[in-house]
């Protein structure tokens, strides 16, 4: 097991080394630089904001600047769009909202789809087997970016019981459309892995055996089926987490949430390049300690996986 | 002793015969894939969207570049769905004929899909089976590399992308392209190692066949049943994603359209009691999408040897 953690967070530290560099030689690729406008400014002008922000350093010192920033005090520089701010003081404002209805929106997507799924399998063939499947491809074909307006048609402008959008530090009914449109796609992609992989052990032979030696149904099911058939599900965390935070963007811009999405769209349109820079790495760095987590809890759940 | 049976050994050979020709791994999938009547109905209705994003222009009124000046900024009031007006998809508030934009829209959307999905698939398969084939330290790294490429947040890094080289369809496929061959290389990966074991790769190595024509004759043709299924589960999933940046205004831009930015502007209209901006793109966005993923499923249960 130990030799285990090491060899995944020796893969996790190059990737996060790789992604700071990518995305920084990226912003460089960029043609024309934070401060090109339309009006040029004063050849000295740009010169002492250049000097601020250290842009007149050769771009390696610049980046050795800026990782050693981010990884010794998670210092992502200044904003170059909002001149008084810092991406960190940006991000410490969007962060806690995704985080608020990211969190929730996983619990739902966990708490409705592990149980679906295994009603699923345990019924199957029966119309509850037929109405999960069906609710689990309904909602694959209905990504965040089209409940979110449909939710909006039905429970604001035809029913009137939420209001359409804002937060308002994250009152339950400001909560309630995001999370559904958040974690539809992941609690029906749950409720399927759950449900074919139960299956996949129900037909085992040691389950089998089990009912054989005469096991009460409610034994095999919790001792023998429930936790190798989490496996696969507990495999796709990771990728459910990433999806979260990028729906985020999504949530942010229909809701008007306020969350890191909306932040990270508005640099996008206004080539904020360290917002943008600062937000990606922050993303990136939370993927892949995701990833580790969900890697360890499944080495730790099979041992087969700790080669 | 021999030649005396000769006459039973005759009988029995055509009683043999009369079970039938013998069925091909292919025949027998599409037989199972057309008793499959979800699938076999979802390949109809696609069929049919495609041949209407072709055909479809030939019976509007409008052009998708025509802008019908009565409907600008009221189109709730006169931009409905009509047969009169030949606006039967209604306009949207700058007075196109949503009609001719959703044909447009599918046009680009199946585009992006198909074509993105074609690069992941020959990607991903070939890395994938030279990854498992080779094997080894090869393997090692090949797999760690898909390993840090999938642990990065590929949607963001797509948005910095568009952003840092300008929006443009090209862009889009690169940066799609780029990140969806990951899965398949996995799973082509895990296909080619139980290959590789078989006697017939065994028998190409003995004969002196090269690497790369074992990887490219031997094992890639029999790949192809899996590659099938989860190349039709990967269409979807990129046009997913096209929609999902078209969606954010980051992908395909005016005058082309696609479901997403569709959508978006749909989207945006619904307080204004103009619900056929959205309704329409979205329905053949549902409906295509719901065809894809049955078609997808219908495909592995007829591929899948052990549904037999």
């Amino acid at each position: 097991m130990f030799n285990y953690i090491i060899k995944r967070i020796g893969i996790a530290i190059p990737t996060l080394l790789i992604l700071i560099v990518v995305t920084f030689y990226l912003m460089h690729a960029a043609p024309g630089g934070p401060f090109t406008s339309e009006r040029p400014l004063p050849a000295q002008v740009l010169a002492n904001i250049e000097a601020k922000y250290g842009l007149d350093q050769p771009v390696w010192r610049q980046m050795i600047n800026y990782s050693w920033g981010v990884v010794t005090e998670f210092d992502f520089g200044p904003s170059y769009k909002y001149h008084d701010r810092t991406v960190n003081e940006i991000i410490a404002q969007g962060f806690p909202i995704t985080l608020k209805y990211g969190f929730w929106s996983f619990i739902v997507a966990i708490g409705v789809g592990i149980p679906l799924g295994a009603i699923a399998a345990i019924r199957k063939n029966t119309w509850i087997d037929y109405f999960a499947v069906g609710v689990s491809i309904g909602a694959q074909v209905l990504p965040n970016f089209v409940m979110a307006p449909l939710l909006i048609i039905v429970f604001t402008l035809w029913l009137g019981w939420l209001p359409g959008g804002g937060w308002h530090g994250g009152d339950w009914e400001y909560l309630v459309m995001p999370v559904i449109a958040l974690s539809t796609s992941y609690m029906a992609s749950i409720a399927r892995i759950t449900r074919s992989s139960m299956l996949e052990v129900l037909n085992a032979n040691y389950i089998r055996t089990a009912r054989a030696k005469g096991l009460p149904t409610k034994t095999i099911f919790f001792r023998h089926v429930f936790k190798p058939s989490l496996l696969p599900v507990i495999s796709y965390l990771g990728p459910a987490f990433v999806g979260l935070i990028t729906g985020s963007v999504v949530i942010d811009m229909i809701f008007s949430t306020g969350g890191m999405g909306y932040f990270f769209v508005n640099a996008a349109f206004n080539r904020d390049y360290a917002v943008m820079m600062g937000i990606t790495i922050l993303v990136g760095s939370l993927t892949i300690l995701f990833s580790l987590i969900a890697d360890l809890l499944y080495a730790w759940v099979d041992p087969k996986i700790r080669y | 002793m021999i030649v005396a049976n000769k006459n039973k050994i005759k009988d029995m050979a055509e009683n043999l015969s009369d079970s039938g020709p013998g069925r091909s791994l292919w025949k027998d999938a599409r037989m199972r894939f057309m008793q499959n009547k979800a699938a076999t109905l979802s390949l109809f209705v696609l069929l049919v969207i495609v041949a209407f994003s072709f055909i479809g222009s030939h019976f509007a009124v409008w052009s998708y570049e025509r802008i019908d000046w009565n409907a600008v900024g009221s189109a709730a009031k006169v931009g409905m769905p009509s047969i009169e007006t030949g606006h039967y998809f209604g306009t949207d508030d700058l007075g196109r004929d949503i009609y001719s934009r959703v044909i447009q829209g599918t046009q680009i959307s199946l585009m992006v899909g198909i074509l993105g999905a074609t690069v992941a698939v020959v990607v991903g398969t070939l890395y994938g089976a030279t990854s498992g084939y080779l094997g080894g330290r090869t393997d090692q790294i090949m797999m760690r590399i898909v390993d840090i490429l999938m642990s990065i947040p590929y949607m963001f890094v797509l948005i910095l992308l568009l952003v840092v080289f300008g929006r443009s369809i090209i862009m889009l496929f690169v940066g799609i392209g780029l990140l969806s061959w990951l899965d398949m290389s996995r799973i082509v990966r895990g296909q080619t190692l139980n290959l590789k074991n078989k006697e017939f790769i065994e028998a190409a190595q003995a004969i002196g066949v090269s690497d790369y024509k074992i990887i490219m004759r031997h094992i890639v043709p029999n790949l192809l049943g899996i590659v099938a299924v989860y190349a039709t589960l990967l269409v979807p999933g990129i046009i997913l994603a096209e929609s999902f940046i078209s969606f954010l205004g980051l992908g395909v831009q005016e005058p082309l359209t696609s479901w997403g930015a569709l959508i978006k502007e749909g989207s945006n209209t619904i307080m204004y009691d103009t619900e056929w901006q959205l309704l329409f793109p979205l329905a053949f966005f549902v409906v295509s999408l719901f065809c894809f993923y049955f078609i997808g499923d219908g495909l592995r249960d007829a591929l899948d040897p052990k549904g037999r």
